[in-house]
């Protein structure tokens, strides 16, 4: 049912039959190139979007309403403004490292697209290591923020970027952990695997409390490591001004935009996929005729909408929660989050050894 | 390059904050000296937003005088007017309408809840939670819009003039002021939902920027970061000014000295102000809201002090009269001013983010500490 398999198929086959291998296997590349570069596009304008309409509408306000119907193209004529803007770099900044900080943020963002399965049999490369890539992958980001921060030459970007050092070193353990737990009863770290292990029901309901555990570090972890409110501290507003990219301006600091907002996508995609079962409509056991109905609804419906819903929350966060102090957001990590996931990982693999989930 | 205290150590970080910061709210100032994230000194610079108010008010008359006070702490102008406006008749010995009394304090009172809802608003955003000030404007709004119909400005009322207060309140007034009463009792419950019961938000404040109740006296706090120590300082109730003794409310004391208390301090303030209008609104008397007074006002010759209580403390102004039209030496004594004098002592030690929680409940406002 709803999927993109025969039109791949039938685009594969054409080019196969009319180029040699050689041509054909370029030409899908610069495909799947052009269509990670537009998604990151997309996703960056829809997700600021979102973002201010949630925050509108969390504020008692209108939020943008003037370009485009309903204020749809608010975001487009934010990124023209940008693009024309100049793009300073400041004086005795190290000017290598600071213009080339904010493109590693975004080649991180679209590396980070590579794995994730957006719809059913629309992936662009299910390698085997799949989780182990997103979170290997994802923790470059804070080389890119550490070089902005240092390059500046800017006494705010440097602390902002000393914090988010601190911030994401530490996080990804207790994501990684949280990742680990589910891991641990699926047995791959393929993401089509992982969708596929979910057929019968998602794992925050087949995980019993260590799932929903998990589920809940995973997102705080999150939420920290994409440096967002509450732990928006690398680049903490009313402590820093604008902490890392103090000094950038222009599309060089809509990059550090684009990509903050890619990665929440990224790693609520990977949350929607590990916990509430990615492209995978919403089955119950042996309900055959229920899951059936479900499987009416398209995948890729179900994968947006569960991404967009933890986006939400992410959303709901920020526009809600206090910042932490810098001390008192390692000491969560150290003292509570990562003693709490480690157990939490260990109770999983007992249950996973007993067989005793569904 | 400003030298600092503490800046020939090795390995500490100079950083000036301001005077275009996000966190100073206006033109403060502040080189700090950091080793790491934790804060080792911490001085203010003032003189970005000198007007010389004082030099100013020498040269105008003693009706003309009172307005430039509004540009003083411009989120209580209405009580700086008060203050000035009542030194003015204790000098000439005006007497008061007891209509004009009661308006005065009703406009000191809904400009207090105005003042402390910007205030509230403004240190949950320093905390980094931008949802609150939008809420606190909500309510704060329909203060602005009660005010602009009585006195026609919404932040620089100058409704007050010696003797009483410029016209009569507008016929919606009470009706308004009931609406708005109405209106901030069925939301307040949302202030503690969204920001005290808030478990960052405590953990951010509580035990943050101790100031004991000695500090607070010897530095001359007032206003609530002195209660928030402890320190009893409500001229309303001790050097009751109007008809503040008449009316029931109480001097809101906490003795925690943290950040929080002066959090909390401000928080039941604005409870108390709805009590006092409450009391009020029902019984404005009748009769005339300006008493009868000569066209030029000439303060004999002497010296006249009096005080009030703003949002943020104690406001004195302190007149030297030579007999003539216009002062000889006017002096202001601003709460701002003494307040933050304590922020180096309650920030030494702490974290970078924490003075800016400091500065919060210090409430600020720059054009109050720089005249």
């Amino acid at each position: 049912m709803w999927s993109l398999q025969k039109i791949a198929n039938t685009i594969h086959e054409w080019l196969n039959t009319t180029f040699n291998s050689t041509i054909a296997t370029t030409i899908e590349m610069v495909i799947a190139g052009v269509a990670v570069i537009t998604l990151f596009a997309l996703l960056g304008l829809v997700l600021v979007l979102m973002e201010r309409r949630v925050a509108a509408w969390m504020q008692i306000r209108l939020g943008p309403n003037r370009v485009g119907p309903q204020g749809l193209l608010q975001s487009m004529a934010d990124t023209i403004k940008l693009l024309v803007k100049e793009g300073l770099t400041p004086n005795g900044a190290d000017k290598f490292l600071f213009n080339l900080a904010p493109f590693i943020a975004m080649i991180v963002a679209m590396l980070l697209m590579a794995p994730i399965a957006f719809a059913k049999d629309f992936q662009l490369w299910d390698l085997n290591i799949g989780v182990l890539y997103i979170s290997s992958v994802s923790s470059i980001m804070v080389i890119s923020i550490l070089m902005a921060g240092w390059s500046s030459n800017n006494k705010y970007s440097l602390m902002g970027a000393m914090r988010s050092g601190a911030q994401i070193v530490s996080y990804e353990l207790s994501a990684g952990l949280a990742i680990l737990t589910i891991i641990v009863p699926i047995g791959s770290l393929q993401f089509s695997e992982i969708v596929q292990s979910q057929v019968n029901g998602w794992w925050i309901f087949k995980g019993h409390i260590p799932a929903i555990i998990a589920f809940v570090i995973f997102m705080i972890a999150v939420t920290a490591e994409t440096n967002r409110a509450p732990f928006d501290l690398a680049e903490a507003e009313s402590e820093l001004t604008a902490g890392f990219h103090t000094e950038y301006s222009g599309m060089k600091f809509a990059l550090f935009f684009l990509s903050e907002y890619v990665n929440v996508f990224i790693v609520c995609a990977v949350g929607a996929t590990l916990f509430l079962g990615g492209w995978m409509p919403f089955h119950i056991g042996h309900w055959e005729s229920f899951n059936h109905m479900m499987d009416y609804i398209p995948s890729s419906v179900w994968f947006f909408g569960k991404t967009f819903a933890l986006i939400f929350l992410i959303m709901w966060f920020r526009w809600t929660f206090p910042r932490l102090r810098i001390d008192q957001l390692l000491n969560l990590e150290w003292k509570y989050l990562l003693p709490i996931s480690m157990f939490n990982l260990l109770l999983m693999t007992a249950l996973a050894i007993l067989g005793w989930y569904f | 390059m400003v030298e600092a205290l503490g800046s020939t150590q090795e390995g500490n970080l100079i950083i000036n904050v301001g005077p275009q910061h996000p966190a100073t709210h206006g033109v403060l100032h502040l080189v700090i000296t950091l080793n790491g994230e934790t804060i080792v000194h911490v001085e203010p610079h003032l003189g970005y937003i000198h007007r010389s108010i004082e030099k100013m008010c020498e040269s105008l008359t003693y009706r003309q005088f009172i307005y430039v006070t509004s540009r003083m702490d411009y989120l209580s102008s209405h009580i700086n007017n008060h203050a000035c406006a009542l030194t003015v008749e204790k000098g000439m010995q005006i007497e008061v309408p007891a209509r004009a009394q009661v308006i005065r304090i009703l406009m000191d009172e809904l400009t207090r809840i105005a003042s402390h809802e910007l205030w509230w608003g403004a240190m949950a955003m320093d905390l980094g939670a931008f949802t609150p000030f939008f809420h606190a404007f909500r309510e704060r709004e329909s203060i602005n819009d009660i005010m602009e119909e009585t006195c026609g400005a919404r932040l620089t009322m100058n409704y007050i003039v010696p003797g009483g207060v410029m016209q009569d309140i507008h016929p919606n007034f009470q009706n308004r002021v009931k609406a708005f009463l109405k209106m901030y009792k069925s939301k307040i419950h949302e202030y503690d939902e969204m920001v005290t019961g808030n478990i960052i938000f405590q953990n951010r404040m509580k035990n943050i920027g101790v100031l004991s109740a000695e500090d607070a006296i010897s530095y001359g706090c007032t206003g609530p970061t002195a209660r928030g120590s402890g320190v009893s300082s409500d001229i309303r109730k001790i050097y009751p000014y109007e008809i503040y003794n008449q009316l029931d409310f109480d001097e809101v004391l906490e003795h925690g000295g943290d950040s929080f208390s002066r959090y909390m301090v401000r928080i039941r303030e604005m409870q108390e102000s709805i009590k006092i209008i409450e009391q009020l609104i029902d019984h404005i008397p009748e009769g005339d809201f300006q008493a009868k007074t000569k066209a030029v006002l000439k303060l004999p010759k002497g010296e006249f002090y009096t005080r009030v209580e703003t949002a943020r403390g104690e406001l004195g102004v302190y007149i030297v009269s030579e007999g003539g039209t216009t002062p000889y030496r006017i002096k202001f004594r601003s709460p701002g001013f003494s307040n933050l004098s304590v922020l180096n002592h309650i920030a030494r030690g702490s974290k970078l983010g924490d003075l800016v929680a400091m500065m919060g409940t210090l409430d600020l406002v720059i054009p109050d500490i720089d005249r």
